[in-house]
């Protein structure tokens, strides 16, 4: 009798197993940026208590590995802050829409005891990584912020030194803004600085910051936030020093207007506020999926990541995208078979 | 009694079906020696376009710069070799030390099993772990002391300035500790397993306990210590994680071990999950070129041993 009933019980615990795997969960894997990590796997988390039948597996490998894996069609999705290439992008038979999906900024964190609001003209941003503007007391920052106290000490400049998304977004603003740094340094998702020390992730490079009195570097305004690092008020194109905050990035953002494709990057915003270093990232999404529930669960969970889930980027650090190019994105979303 | 008929150990003494045990080992020996072969051959075809387009100026030029596709490892080269040498200068004299105090009778044998243990201990804490140790204390300490190493003796190239955190220093300092348990426990099974005799004999002769450790203890046991370095120095070149997190990685050449520096594991680490095209091939002609150096260590650490060998032969 009791042999029985144990049994009953595993059989209908296995049925039901069976029932939640074959039945009515739908997974959904996903691989890319690590920059829009943290936001995709919380869309993941929070999407699920929505839409229980549905998980979304995100892995943070990289921009440039999660193109690879999209592009050998080992995931449902892939994510990059790059977007792709044209080539790419003909690579892939099943077609591809890119859909952004949020969106940060770049910011000069800096670490220099007693002093705040430091404002960065366009010469001094490429003279810090040049290695041209070597002092806080440089004629050229002393003239920008009369009224602080520079201390006459070394610029410690920090950079990304693994390959990212981050450095390629600042290195193109950079470039589009100093031809001397287009010369000797360029634009890429890895380049040699010729000054300063390399940190490995977002993480690393705000420990650098962190640790020595003295060091600017780049990060992303979500780390520099929740770290506490004082961050400058950069110059934009016409002229105006911008602090960073998720305000300024939307203004940049809002002024955009998406081509066809939806790739674009707003290398030097030309608005009266608009912060300077600001980049959309994307979803990869092919254009045909062959199977039909799951793409249904997939655009589910794109849909609802540009409506609902746009609510949880503020607090990660995510600059929310304004509501022309969630518009957009869904279009494209619609296109998606 | 008569000897047994068949000598049980020798082959002929075996059933003569199939030896399974034998196939079993054989397999697993030959599949370990393809599965290096394969790995050496993957590589090198990856790196082939990159070979074939830098061929040996990829080691004597010190240019990394991926978007303009120039690539030199050089100064990558320079800082793994730096780096462990620098790592085993520190780790040696206190890895040896600790193995002599650890195999004498100076305390009881209680306590030397516990310390035994907690230098063991240090083997199995992850790479990461100390990557973040790295940064939050021996960063502000190489920081102070590389301040004032410049300020007394910047005139001098090895410590010249500005003095950084993230540096060659801070990142050999956390591999000394990393390989001071593999010398720590090499250099203590060498130095224990020296024959009781030899050291009776030493203090029979009148040695202080000193001159019984320095002139006839350490001498005997010097192939399990050279070893047990060459191990610590393989150790630490192929680290990668604690090391890319601390020196900075850059790709400029300096004297100073203040400065950042780079190696060819870190390199790899820090840029293979972005790279695409001539990128990628130069990442993996790095790392075959990491392969080859630490196979050249292998080989030195190899004759090193049989040389010592060789020469305390005599008192073994």
């Amino acid at each position: 009798m009791k042999l029985t009933s144990s049994w009953a019980l595993c059989l209908s615990i296995a049925t039901s197993l069976a029932f939640v795997t074959t039945g009515q969960s739908q997974q959904i894997s996903g691989a890319g940026a690590t920059f829009p990590a943290p936001l995709y796997q919380r869309w993941g988390v929070e999407f699920n208590k929505v839409q229980p039948g549905i998980q979304v597996n995100y892995q943070s490998v990289g921009s440039g590995a999660g193109v690879k894996n999209f592009m050998q069609g080992v995931v449902d999705f892939g994510a990059s802050d790059a977007a792709m290439t044209d080539d790419e992008i003909a690579k892939v038979s099943a077609g591809v829409v890119l859909i952004p999906a949020t969106a940060g900024e770049i910011v000069y964190a800096y670490n220099l005891p007693g002093v705040t609001g430091l404002k960065l003209t366009r010469e001094v941003m490429a003279g810090i990584y040049l290695g041209t503007v070597k002092k806080w007391n440089d004629p050229a920052i002393v003239k920008a912020n009369p009224d602080l106290k520079l201390p006459n000490t070394p610029i410690q400049v920090a950079y990304r030194s693994d390959g990212s998304g981050t450095t390629y977004v600042f290195t193109q603003h950079l470039s589009k803004i100093s031809s001397d740094f287009d010369d000797q340094v360029g634009t890429d998702k890895s380049v040699t600085f010729p000054v300063g020390v390399g940190g490995k992730g977002n993480e690393g490079v705000t420990a650098l910051i962190k640790q020595s009195p003295g060091t600017v570097g780049y990060v992303e305004y979500g780390y520099a936030k929740d770290n506490g690092l004082s961050m400058a008020s950069l110059q934009n194109k016409s002229g105006n020093f911008v602090a960073p905050d998720i305000a300024s990035a939307r203004d940049t953002l809002s002024n955009v207007q998406l081509p066809e494709n939806l790739r674009i990057w707003p290398v030097d915003p030309e608005g009266a506020n608009d912060y300077p270093i600001v980049s959309f990232t994307w979803l990869l999404l092919y254009k045909k999926y062959p199977n039909a529930e799951k793409l249904k669960a997939l655009k589910e969970f794109v849909n609802w990541g540009l409506t609902d889930g746009q609510s949880f980027s503020e607090s990660l650090g995510y600059v929310p995208l304004p509501q022309p190019v969630v518009e957009k994105a869904k279009a494209a979303l619609d296109t998606v078979q | 009694m008569s000897a047994p008929e068949k000598d049980i150990i020798s082959p002929a003494g075996y059933r003569p079906a199939p030896d399974l045990f034998r196939i079993l080992c054989q397999t697993a020996s030959l599949l370990t020696v393809l599965m290096l072969g394969w790995i050496i051959y993957e590589i090198l075809e990856s790196a082939w376009p990159s070979i074939q387009k830098f061929g040996f100026d990829f080691m004597t030029t010190s240019a990394w710069v991926p978007n303009r596709e120039r690539f030199g490892v050089l100064p990558f080269i320079i800082g793994t070799v730096a780096s462990s040498l620098l790592a085993i200068l520190l780790a040696f004299p206190l890895g040896v030390a600790i193995a002599i105090f650890l195999s004498e009778n100076f305390l009881s044998a209680s306590i030397r099993q516990t310390m035994r243990f907690v230098v063991e201990m240090l083997a199995a804490i992850p790479s990461v772990v100390y990557g973040l140790w790295g940064i939050f204390v021996i960063i502000p300490i190489v920081k102070a002391f590389g301040d004032w190493a410049v300020a007394s003796m910047g005139d001098f190239p090895l410590f010249s300035g500005p003095a950084y955190g993230n540096s060659l220093l801070t990142a050999s300092v956390v591999l000394a500790i990393m390989i001071l348990p593999t010398i720590t426990a090499i250099s203590r099974n060498a130095l224990a397993s020296v024959p009781k005799t030899l050291r009776e004999g030493a203090y029979a002769l009148g040695s202080t306990r000193w001159e019984a450790i320095f002139s006839v203890i350490l001498p005997t046991a010097a192939p399990g210590i050279v070893a047990a370095t060459i191990l610590g120095l393989g150790r630490a070149m192929g680290e990668t994680m604690a090391v890319a997190m601390l020196i900075g990685n850059s790709s400029r050449l300096s004297w100073s071990i203040l400065s950042p520096s780079g190696t060819l594991a870190g390199l790899l680490a820090n840029q293979f999950g972005e790279a695409q095209g001539l990128q990628v091939n130069s990442l993996m002609y790095a790392a075959l070129i990491l392969i080859g150096i630490t196979l050249i260590v292998n080989l030195l650490g190899e004759a090193a041993l049989r040389h010592t060998q060789k020469q305390t032969a005599g008192i073994r």
